[in-house]
């Protein structure tokens, strides 16, 4: 299971990646994998909405589970990955990649501290 | 009777266990109330069981022995034979929701053709596998729209003339939502535009019927323009063997499509189960509750089917789910599929035709009476009101002790309309029936 | 072995039912509304009857073998049951006849009301919902409109066992409620010190399920909905496993205020490839008033020269109208059938039955698949399909392989609390043999998962289809066909 010394997780399953005040996020390796096979993204919030932390981005389905995807810090969203939506596989393929879900102009980057580095993510306990 | 253990079967298995008596299975419940002794009638055989209901039966007037006038969401319909023999296969009739698609693959072809039929019928991009009946499919759109919106808009359009049960059913449904329904109070007998003065941007949806439960069809476009204006959804409720002379909803750019599928093939029953049609768009599909079958391939590349966007459902989003809703009405759902089949292009729209004809006939005739009248303008399909000079109710009352079931008594649903009939004339009666029923209201009612 | 689509077999001008010509004059028809287009198959009778024969022989079903499928309650559907639902008296009534002329059909809703209500110790019954999952609709619903009559408006909270079927999470959302999930214990009962502290005034109910999912009666029942009761909530009960308790236990005893029977499961209605089903709810008298619109009522008792007068009321405080008319009549009269056949020692005797046939497949199959929790189980039992020795190897896997030696597979990846579960309910209805046959065909699956896994991965090869890509059809959705694009041309 990769994860990139580079990024910042969430305990659930989100990576973020933060260049100046815009953190671009996706959801990790470990979760692509829990979900299997991707058929679909949705990504539910719009260019230009506010949205605080953990409020729900996008949705990501399998053919046996989906899961709601939330915001792992509170801002603007300036970017939606439209893509997906036709090739929602990318995510299995390339989750810290091309699969990123938004960019967010981050409101209050103090929130980040709460989040975990790639060594704490990975010694995260599971419940299997 | 069903079971067949033997007593030496049940001490081997026993001891396979590890117990001695059958009672010690049940150790860990709990002593108080255990083995209450049921006070219930002893079992019967086979034999006695039919007597005893085929007498029960027998103290029900049907509709083969009172000539039926009645409709307001059912309809006594002709069914072919051949629905009902492929309804008593027991490859259908016990099997489950097709869980395991390898062996499952009759029940999932069928779905996925009856979700064909429905959509090439309202003329919509997509059906679901059905809900348990009209007004249940017309409270999922309800909910749809609701959901579709996020909670965001919390108005809901309800027509007048949309079927009275159905529109108590959104009310339940809706009722742990903070939802504003509006509508309902308008006059009966007012046109679909006049809803239009009721639809802000804070309304989600807007729900007709057509034909209407007064019978009446009406063109929806102008009401579909000030829908869509406002960013909302509309949905239309079909008969669907009105569909086969109408124009279907997609004509007016209907996003949602109910019906209630009795006619297609469904014994009245009193009351259910029934067949619930919803149908959409594709660009909703994913917000549409309910099961759908999918067509896809298998290991060995032949075309096959399987139960498709599971996701969206309770087993699986639990909480998060729309709706609770796990299966479809199947065997219903199998019938109206094999109604469709039989009947084709060509068999629905004769059926429609007679229907039409028979009604305008029974309509005509009818006005012909002193103190009856039909309105002479308003387009309608096999259903009409029918204005009487006395109460509906006291019609009926008496058209009963002619062996006859009169129509529905407006009144019970519109105070105002209480001197109003409902007829519903289908393929099943005849002219002499109806020149009957003309007559025996022309002598009891002349002056 | 595949079967072309009725829009395949289609040929423009075939017809399989005519109707007879109009006895009346024809009227004009309403011009501007009339479609143009009406694309439906065509397609003869014998056509239609070989089509729907062809694909209904893909399907495994009760009549055909054995189906242990945990939760559903696959028993026999016995045949009269079907033909007394088709007699005119029953079939050919229209749902808005005055009650006069249906006293029949009234008289036995209210019978099998009275049935339902002493099996499972309840003063009042419903038979309005259609199915389960809407049973339990009505019965949240039953509970949030008692507490709001009571003015006592901030109880929104449904606590919900993390066993619990999918729909009773579901159903509470669904009814505007917030959910909270209750843990097991190491037992497989509801966790009692959790539930205590979630015990408090915002709290509406709590929706239990027993014997649970796991097909265990939950031990701490009484104690359970005493604590609810304690903190002014109710309890609702989802009767989905009521095929255990009949004379065995009344589940009203345990403190259960409210609960759905599924008839298509208890009472033998066929599942019919997913429905009509029929859930009714019981309810204790002081919920009765709350039931949904209409109820059937025997408004006079009848003496020495008439029967009795049923009729269909409008409760007090009524939920309102869940679906058109009077609930699945027809499914109702198929149960009211099987009850009445059985009579109370015919009940006695399906539950004890299926209770020990299921602790007998346990039994057989518990030294090789392992039973997270080792109890005597009720009318069905979770095992966990897992093993170190076969570490390749699925639930799925499992499911597939059985259906190579002509059994429908149990039920798999639920409850969700037991990984790679497999949930497997024999129901009475079976023979020795059968069951026999089964707990061999599991042995020898766990030894082919250990020595030649590829078996269970290509499996199933002896059914007329192998396995579906799920995902391909979740991502191109192709959910309807339609006559080809040059069809009559």
């Amino acid at each position: 299971m990769k994860t990139p010394a580079d990024l910042i997780y969430t305990e659930d399953d989100e990576w973020i990646r933060v260049e100046g005040d815009v953190a671009t996020m996706g959801i990790t390796d470990y979760a692509q994998d829990q979900l299997s096979d991707i058929v679909f993204v949705e990504i539910v919030a719009f260019e230009g909405d506010e949205l605080e932390q953990g409020e729900t981005c996008a949705v990501v389905e399998s053919v046996k589970a989906a899961a709601d995807v939330y915001m792992p810090v509170s801002g603007e969203i300036v970017a939606t990955n439209e893509s997906l939506a036709d090739t929602p596989e990318k995510i299995n393929e390339d989750p810290y990649g091309d699969a990123w879900l938004v960019k967010i102009k981050m409101s209050n980057p103090d929130e980040l501290d709460d989040l975990m580095d790639a060594d704490g993510y990975k010694n995260l306990e599971r419940d299997h | 009777m069903y079971t067949s253990l033997t007593q030496a079967d049940k001490e081997a298995m026993l001891k396979a266990i590890g117990l001695e008596k059958i009672e010690d299975l049940f150790q860990c419940l709990p002593e108080e109330g255990k083995f209450p002794q049921l006070d219930l009638p002893d079992g019967i055989t086979e034999m006695e069981a039919f007597d005893e209901l085929q007498f029960i039966s027998s103290v029900n007037e049907t509709t083969q022995e009172l000539v039926c006038f009645l409709g307001a969401g059912a309809y006594n319909h002709y069914i072919p034979t051949a629905v009902d023999s492929i309804l008593r296969r027991g490859e259908f009739y016990t099997a489950y929701t097709p869980y395991q698609p390898e062996i499952a693959q009759g029940t999932l072809q069928a779905i996925f053709e009856y979700q064909s039929l429905i959509a090439a019928l309202t003329g919509m991009d997509v059906a679901n596998a059905s809900h348990y009946d009209g007004a249940t499919a017309v409270a999922e759109a309800a909910n749809m729209a609701y959901h579709n919106f996020r909670g965001r808009k919390t108005r809901i359009v309800l027509s007048p003339t949309l079927h009275p049960h159905y529109r108590e059913t959104v009310h339940t449904y809706m009722e742990g939502m903070d939802l504003e329904i509006v509508g309902e109070d308008l006059n009966p007998e007012s046109t679909p535009d006049e809803l239009i003065s009721l639809i802000d941007e804070n309304t989600a949806l807007v729900q007709v019927q057509y034909p209407d439960f007064l019978g009446r069809i009406f063109d929806l476009t102008k009401l579909s323009e000030a829908v869509h204006e406002a960013k909302a959804l509309l949905s239309v409720h079909i008969n669907p063997i009105a569909l086969g002379l109408l124009k279907p909803p997609s004509a007016f750019d209907a996003d949602i499509v109910t019906g209630e599928g009795q006619p297609l093939g469904i014994p009245l029953s009193y009351g259910g189960p029934y067949l619930g049609l919803f149908a959409t768009k594709d660009q909703y599909v994913r917000k549409m509750a309910g099961r759908l079958a999918g067509e896809t391939v298998d290991t060995r590349g032949q075309r096959g089917y399987v139960l498709t966007l599971n996701t969206r459902e309770q087993h699986i989003r639990r909480e998060n789910a729309t709706s609770n809703i796990c299966t479809n009405q199947g065997l219903i759902a199998l019938a109206s599929t094999v109604y469709l089949s039989l009947l084709g292009k060509g068999g629905l729209q004769e059926l429609a035709r007679l229907n039409y004809h028979k009604a305008h006939y029974a309509a005509e005739k009818l006005t012909t009476i002193p103190g009856f009248s039909v309105n002479p303008v308003q387009p309608f399909f096999n259903e009409f009101v029918l204005s009487c000079p006395v109460p509906a109710a006291e019609v009926n009352e008496f058209l009963l002790d002619q062996d006859i079931l009169g129509g529905y008594d407006l009144g019970q649903t519109y105070p105002d309309l209480k001197y109003d009939l409902l007829v519903a004339v289908t393929e099943m009666i005849s002219r002499s029936e109806i020149d009957y029923l003309a007559a025996v209201l022309e002598e009891e009612y002349h002056d | 072995m595949t079967e072309k689509t009725i829009f395949e077999l289609s040929r423009p001008g075939r017809r399989g039912v005519r109707f007879p010509e109009p006895d009346v004059p024809l009227a004009e028809l309403p011009k501007d509304f009339l479609r143009s287009d009406l694309p439906l198959p065509e397609m003869p009778e014998n056509e239609v009857v070989r089509h729907f024969t062809k694909i209904s022989q893909f399907n495994h079903a009760v009549d055909i073998g054995f189906y242990p499928l945990g939760s559903c309650t696959m028993k026999y559907n016995p045949k009269i049951n079907e033909e007394i639902a088709r007699l005119p008296g029953f079939s050919q009534i229209h749902p808005l006849q005055p009650v006069e002329t249906v006293q029949g059909a009234l008289g036995l809703m209210h019978e099998t009301q009275e049935w339902l209500a002493e099996i499972s110790g309840f003063d009042a019954v419903s038979l309005q919902p259609a199915a389960g999952a809407h049973g339990e609709l009505t019965g949240v619903l039953i509970i949030r409109a008692y507490h709001n009559d009571r003015g006592d408006t901030k109880r929104t909270k449904m606590l919900v066992p993390d066993s619990a079927h999918g729909t009773n999470p579901a159903s509470s959302a669904m009814s505007g409620m917030t959910m909270v999930e209750i843990p097991s214990d190491k037992n497989g009962n509801i966790n009692l010190e959790i539930l205590k502290e979630e015990c408090d005034d915002t709290v509406a109910g709590l929706m239990i399920t027993n014997p649970n999912t796991l097909g265990l009666f939950d031990e701490n029942i009484n104690e359970a909905t005493q604590l609810i009761h304690d903190c002014g909530g109710l309890v609702y009960g989802d009767g989905a496993n009521m095929n255990a308790l009949l004379g065995i236990y009344k589940p009203a005893q345990n403190g259960i205020d409210v609960m759905h029977f599924n008839l298509h499961k208890t009472f033998s209605t066929p599942h019919g490839g997913g429905g009509p089903g029929s859930g009714p709810v019981g309810v204790i008298e002081k919920l009765a008033d709350f039931l949904p619109d209409p109820h059937v009522e025997m408004t006079f008792e009848g003496d020495d020269d008439n029967p009795p007068f049923y009729d269909l009321v409008t409760p007090k405080k009524t939920i309102g109208r869940v679906k058109a008319f009077q609930g699945h009549f027809g499914v109702i009269v198929r149960a009211f059938t099987y009850m009445i056949s059985l009579g109370k020692d015919g009940l006695l005797d399906v539950s004890t039955t299926a209770v020990l046939n299921a602790n007998y497949i346990q039994a057989l199959v518990r030294d090789v698949y392992h039973i997270p929790y080792e109890r005597l189980c009720m009318h069905e039992f979770v095992t966990e399909a897992k093993s170190d020795d076969a570490p390749g190897i699925r639930a799925l896997d499992i499911s597939k392989r059985l259906i190579d030696f002509g059994f429908h597979p149990p039920t798999n990846y639920f409850p969700l609390i037991v990984p790679e579960a497999l949930m497997i309910e024999p129901t009475e209805t079976e023979t020795k043999e059968t069951l026999d046959a089964f707990a061999d065909a599991m042995l020898q699956i766990a030894d082919e998962a250990k020595n030649d896994p590829d078996i269970l991965h290509n499996a199933p090869t002896n059914a007329p289809f192998g396995r579906l890509d799920e995902v391909k059809a979740a991502k191109e959705l192709i959910l309807k066909t339609t006559l080809p694009e040059d069809y009559g041309k």
